[in-house]
């Protein structure tokens, strides 16, 4: 239900202290997320926020919505109940690396397969932090955590890369420090029908600090981050000179102005486009690293589907009450 | 004597047992099916058991390819669909060799002689024809060549000989109908309705359904048929219905009864999943049947839907139960209304899919970390399935927490006839449901009569809050690690199961109210239970013998000591290794209990119960 009420950030915040490290990338997500939702015209009962374990799944507590604080790697499967039970809600899942695609993983693809609109916020900080520094599936090879003291030699997932493949239709990606951009993805993961999962670099300042901060420090950003738009050219860099073109099937950086590159020869972002080939090149590029919305395809949602089967059933099924249903098919009478 | 007036010859019977078997593909269950539902429609009361391979399409005429199905049909009340067999249809020699044994000695089988060839008989692992050898001389063998009558029955109908072969499941079962007096008039209208499109078919099935019924009548070898009066039971409509399909029906109602649309959270596993089967057809009457990625989304689910406030539920057997048991705990914690069906089948790990016990008791009681008290029920039949689906629903709408509902595979693939009981015949339930702005409103704070909390729902302004698996504040619902708290809170969510004791009928025994013996039963094993009671009774009617079955396993009902307490001895039969004598042990260590276990994956026959009986009240 849309409303006119005019919230602002802080009628989303609970009355619960916030409990995460000095310094988290965390609190950005919160406070970025309690500023999205002023703008997203829904009713503040009518949000609900859900999540698994992990120092990311606390964050229904710090939220003044509906919110179930569930166990280890279930929030897709929660919310995929909450969601099916009642599609007028605004159903929304925090959730880990770990928590979404190490003992979640499973619910993880599936609630994308299904295309379920649910918007999945999946703080992304590559370590276990509330089991104090093991590595997760999105730590890097050779990455020394208490649980890989000589280095971890399991490669790790780009979770982009694994949401494509298991048939994401929307795929938005940010830096933890960046709350301007996080609000605004997290307003058009709102936005988005279908499953919306936005990615968040979230470094970890006790376990895995400084794990993004060629990325995301105030000095390189600019030039290690490209932020994309839809239908607009992808052009990055402190002075704007840096853009990706095609060469054969990769992507590749050129700076404008040379070699006879002009603004014209740069790639149009697409995040329409149903085929993920781009979308997928984009994901795994590591310098830069794509920031922004890099895939939002139109497609029908769980939820209509489910909508629509009910209403051929109600059409075709003869049956039309329960009390029919007993009375149904061979009965006889005891006198 | 003349043909006529031996076929007036009509013996008067008071229950047989029946059991059809032949290859999977035999079209077996069909004819069980028609023949009990005739039955049933004619007045008899009946019960059924299918029994199939856990291969879906096994290699024809092998031995682990027999499908079987049993009935038990009388003029008297039939709880079981029976032990040893009075008559046995066998289809091939393979489904001979694996079902003779069940046969009582001196009693009919009817087999399809042209299956008996040196092929089939390889398969079967048969040395010998066991037609021809004599080793069936204890037994009054009738061998038909089914196949090639069927055949010259339908020569006229244009259908090629594989399609013609295929009815012969209706040849045998017209030959039954004669043998046992029944009308065949049911099974005609059920396949022209059946294949109404295909006319053809129609017309070869009842011509060999009518082949098989004269056959039988010209028949020397049959020189007797049968005839079971009608049944007294409660006046109503009646119809048959499988224990799973009744569970189904059971939360449908329950649904109804208190105003929600149910939802199921439900990933397939035998012998559970036709309660999945059954409730995906009826999104047109408010269900909402979800088939998730793996037990615990289905739990998980259901989890996130009560939430959201419908009434939920999560069907599954055995290995889903240990799966979802975390999730389980959750519910716990939340104090959210979600009840758990658990199709039980013979354990451990894979076990035996297909097959019965009793084994998950323990599994429901204490299958989860922590103090995670969770109500647990069972149903007695499958026609009981439907009160203890909506007694399952009504506890836990009105109670706010979580509700275990065991059945086991023999009920719930067995079937009998069912009173329809409908809506205005079932108890009120009321929810502790909040769809509206309350003052002073406080997730936690307790109705203290059932220590239930408000469920507030999503969409509801004011309201707000947060509920989750961490220990809470015992008002407020917020996260508290506070140590006195937390005993109290543990305290409160156990409370508020044994305060389920006051809105359950209290235990009381059948058949003799105090005595010699008090048979003591739980959940599936009822119908064989009372079928032993009461022929043991008939056959000594000066030992006093009484029946108690409980239904509410936790918390038990009012008055279990008192009654345990007008026995001299009891003994608690049950399919699996005493659980539920562990229990009561635990619960009235002031009794004995004396075991009586089986873990065969069958169920208990009223003949060991029979024995079993007689040799504790020689020995008293």
């Amino acid at each position: 239900m849309t409303t006119n009420i005019k919230y602002t950030f802080k009628d989303f915040a609970s009355d619960q202290d916030v409990r995460w490290c000095p310094g988290c990338d965390d609190y950005v997500i919160l406070r970025s997320i309690q500023k999205a939702l002023p703008q997203i015209g829904r009713k503040k009962e009518d949000i609900v926020f859900i999540s698994g374990i992990g120092c990311s799944s606390r964050f229904p507590y710090y939220m003044d919505n509906y919110g179930i604080h569930g166990i280890h790697g279930r929030a897709a499967a929660i919310a995929t109940g909450t969601k099916l039970a009642n599609p007028d809600l605004s159903v929304w899942v925090a959730s880990g690396d770990g928590d979404s695609m190490a003992i979640g993983g499973n619910h993880f693809i599936h609630a994308i397969r299904r295309n379920i609109d649910l918007n999945y916020v999946l703080f992304n900080n590559e370590i276990y932090g509330l089991t104090k520094g093991q590595f997760s599936p999105t730590s890097l090879l050779g990455q020394k955590t208490k649980s890989s003291p000589y280095g971890n030699v399991q490669a790790p997932f780009n979770p982009g890369e694994l949401a494509i493949g298991a048939q994401a239709k929307f795929f938005a990606r940010a830096a933890g420090n960046d709350a301007k951009l996080q609000t605004k993805l997290y307003i058009e993961a709102d936005k988005h029908k279908g499953l919306s999962l936005v990615e968040i670099l979230q470094n970890c300042v006790i376990f895995n600090d400084g794990a993004y901060k060629d990325i995301t420090d105030k000095s390189v950003k600019e030039d290690a981050q490209l932020v994309v738009e839809h239908g607009k050219p992808m052009i990055f860099g402190k002075n704007k000179d840096k853009g990706l073109v095609l060469d054969g099937m990769k992507l590749k950086v050129v700076k404008i102005g040379e070699n006879g590159i002009t603004e014209d020869d740069i790639l149009v972002h697409d995040a329409k486009e149903k085929d993920p080939t781009l979308h997928l090149a984009l994901v795994n590029l590591k310098e830069p690293v794509v920031m922004g919305v890099i895939r939002a395809v139109d497609d029908k949602t769980l939820e209509d589907r489910e909508a629509e089967v009910t209403e051929y059933a109600k059409k075709v099924n003869p049956i039309k009450s329960f009390e029919e249903l007993l009375f149904s098919g061979q009965t006889y009478e005891v006198k | 004597m003349s043909k006529e007036a031996l076929h007036k010859n009509k013996k008067q019977l008071d229950h047989v047992v029946i059991r059809f078997v032949g290859d999977s593909g035999d079209g077996m269950q069909l004819t069980g099916t028609q023949f009990s539902t005739s039955a049933a429609l004619l007045g008899n009361d009946i019960a059924t058991f299918p029994n199939y391979p856990s291969e879906i399409r096994a290699p024809q005429g092998s031995l682990y390819g027999v499908s079987g199905f049993q009935v038990n049909i009388g003029s008297n009340e039939i709880s079981t669909p029976g032990d040893d067999l009075d008559l046995l249809v066998a289809m091939n020699p393979a489904a001979l060799k694996t079902n003779i044994k069940d046969l009582k000695p001196g009693h009919m089988v009817i087999v399809d002689s042209d299956a008996f060839t040196r092929s089939n008989l390889q398969k079967a692992k048969y040395d010998s024809n066991p037609l021809e050898d004599g080793s069936l001389s204890n037994y009054n063998v009738v061998p038909v060549p089914m196949t090639s009558l069927t055949r010259e029955a339908l020569k006229d109908t244009g259908l090629d000989s594989k399609s013609m072969t295929r009815s012969k499941n209706m040849f045998a079962l017209g030959m039954l109908y004669w043998l046992y007096s029944k009308d065949p008039k049911y099974t005609e209208e059920f396949l022209k309705k059946k294949f109404k499109n295909k006319p053809e078919i129609v017309e070869a099935n009842i011509k060999a359904l009518k082949a098989g019924y004269h056959f039988a009548d010209t028949l020397e070898l049959m020189p007797t048929h049968y005839v079971i009066g009608p049944a007294k039971k409660e006046k109503g409509t009646y119809r048959i219905i499988m224990g799973n399909q009744a569970t189904a029906w059971g939360f449908m109602a329950a649904a109804k009864k208190a105003g929600l649309d149910l939802f199921l959270g439900s990933y397939p596993i035998t012998p559970a999943t036709d309660i999945l089967h059954e409730l995906a057809k009826w999104r047109n009457l408010d269900v909402i049947a979800f088939q998730a990625e793996d037990e615990i989304a289905g739990i998980s689910s259901a989890i996130g839907a009560s939430f959201a406030g419908k009434l939920a539920i999560t069907t599954t057997s055995g290995p889903g139960l240990a799966l979802k048991g975390e999730a389980l705990g959750l519910a716990i914690m939340l104090e959210i209304p979600l009840v758990v069906v658990d199709v039980q089948r013979g354990g451990p790990s894979t076990g035996l899919p297909t097959k019965t016990e009793q084994s998950d008791l323990m599994q429901a009681m204490y299958g989860r970390n922590g103090e995670s008290p969770a109500i647990v029920i069972a149903a007695k039949s499958p026609a009981d399935s439907y009160d203890m689906a909506f007694m399952a629903a009504k506890l836990t709408l009105e109670h706010m927490t979580p509700v275990i509902l065991l059945s086991d595979g023999y009920i719930g693939n067995g079937s009998e006839p069912w009173r329809i009981k409908t809506l205005d015949e079932m108890p009120e339930i009321k929810t502790y449901q909040i769809t509206e702005y309350v003052e002073d409103f406080h997730p936690y704070k307790r109705d203290p009569k059932t220590l239930a909390r408000p469920w507030a729902i999503p969409g509801t302004p004011g309201l707000e809050h947060v509920i989750g698996g961490l220990e809470k504040d015992k008002v407020e619902g917020t996260v508290s690690q506070d140590p006195l708290n937390h005993e109290e809170m543990v305290k409160l969510r156990a409370e508020k199961v044994r305060k389920v004791k006051d809105f359950i009928p209290p235990i009381e025994a059948e058949f003799d109210q105090e005595g010699d013996l008090l048979v003591v039963g739980w959940g599936g094993t009822y119908g064989s239970l009372k079928t032993a009671v009461k022929k043991y009774r008939e056959e000594n009617p000066d030992h006093k013998v009484g029946l108690a079955h409980f239904s509410y396993i936790n918390p038990l009902p009012h008055g279990v000591a008192d009654l345990f307490s007008k026995y001299k001895k009891i003994i608690v039969p049950e399919l699996n290794m005493g659980q539920f004598a562990d229990l009561l042990c635990m619960n009235y260590p002031q009794f004995d209990y004396i075991k009586y276990d089986k873990v065969q994956g069958l169920p208990l026959s009223s003949e060991e119960l029979i024995k079993e009986f007689k040799k504790i009240i020689k020995d008293a």
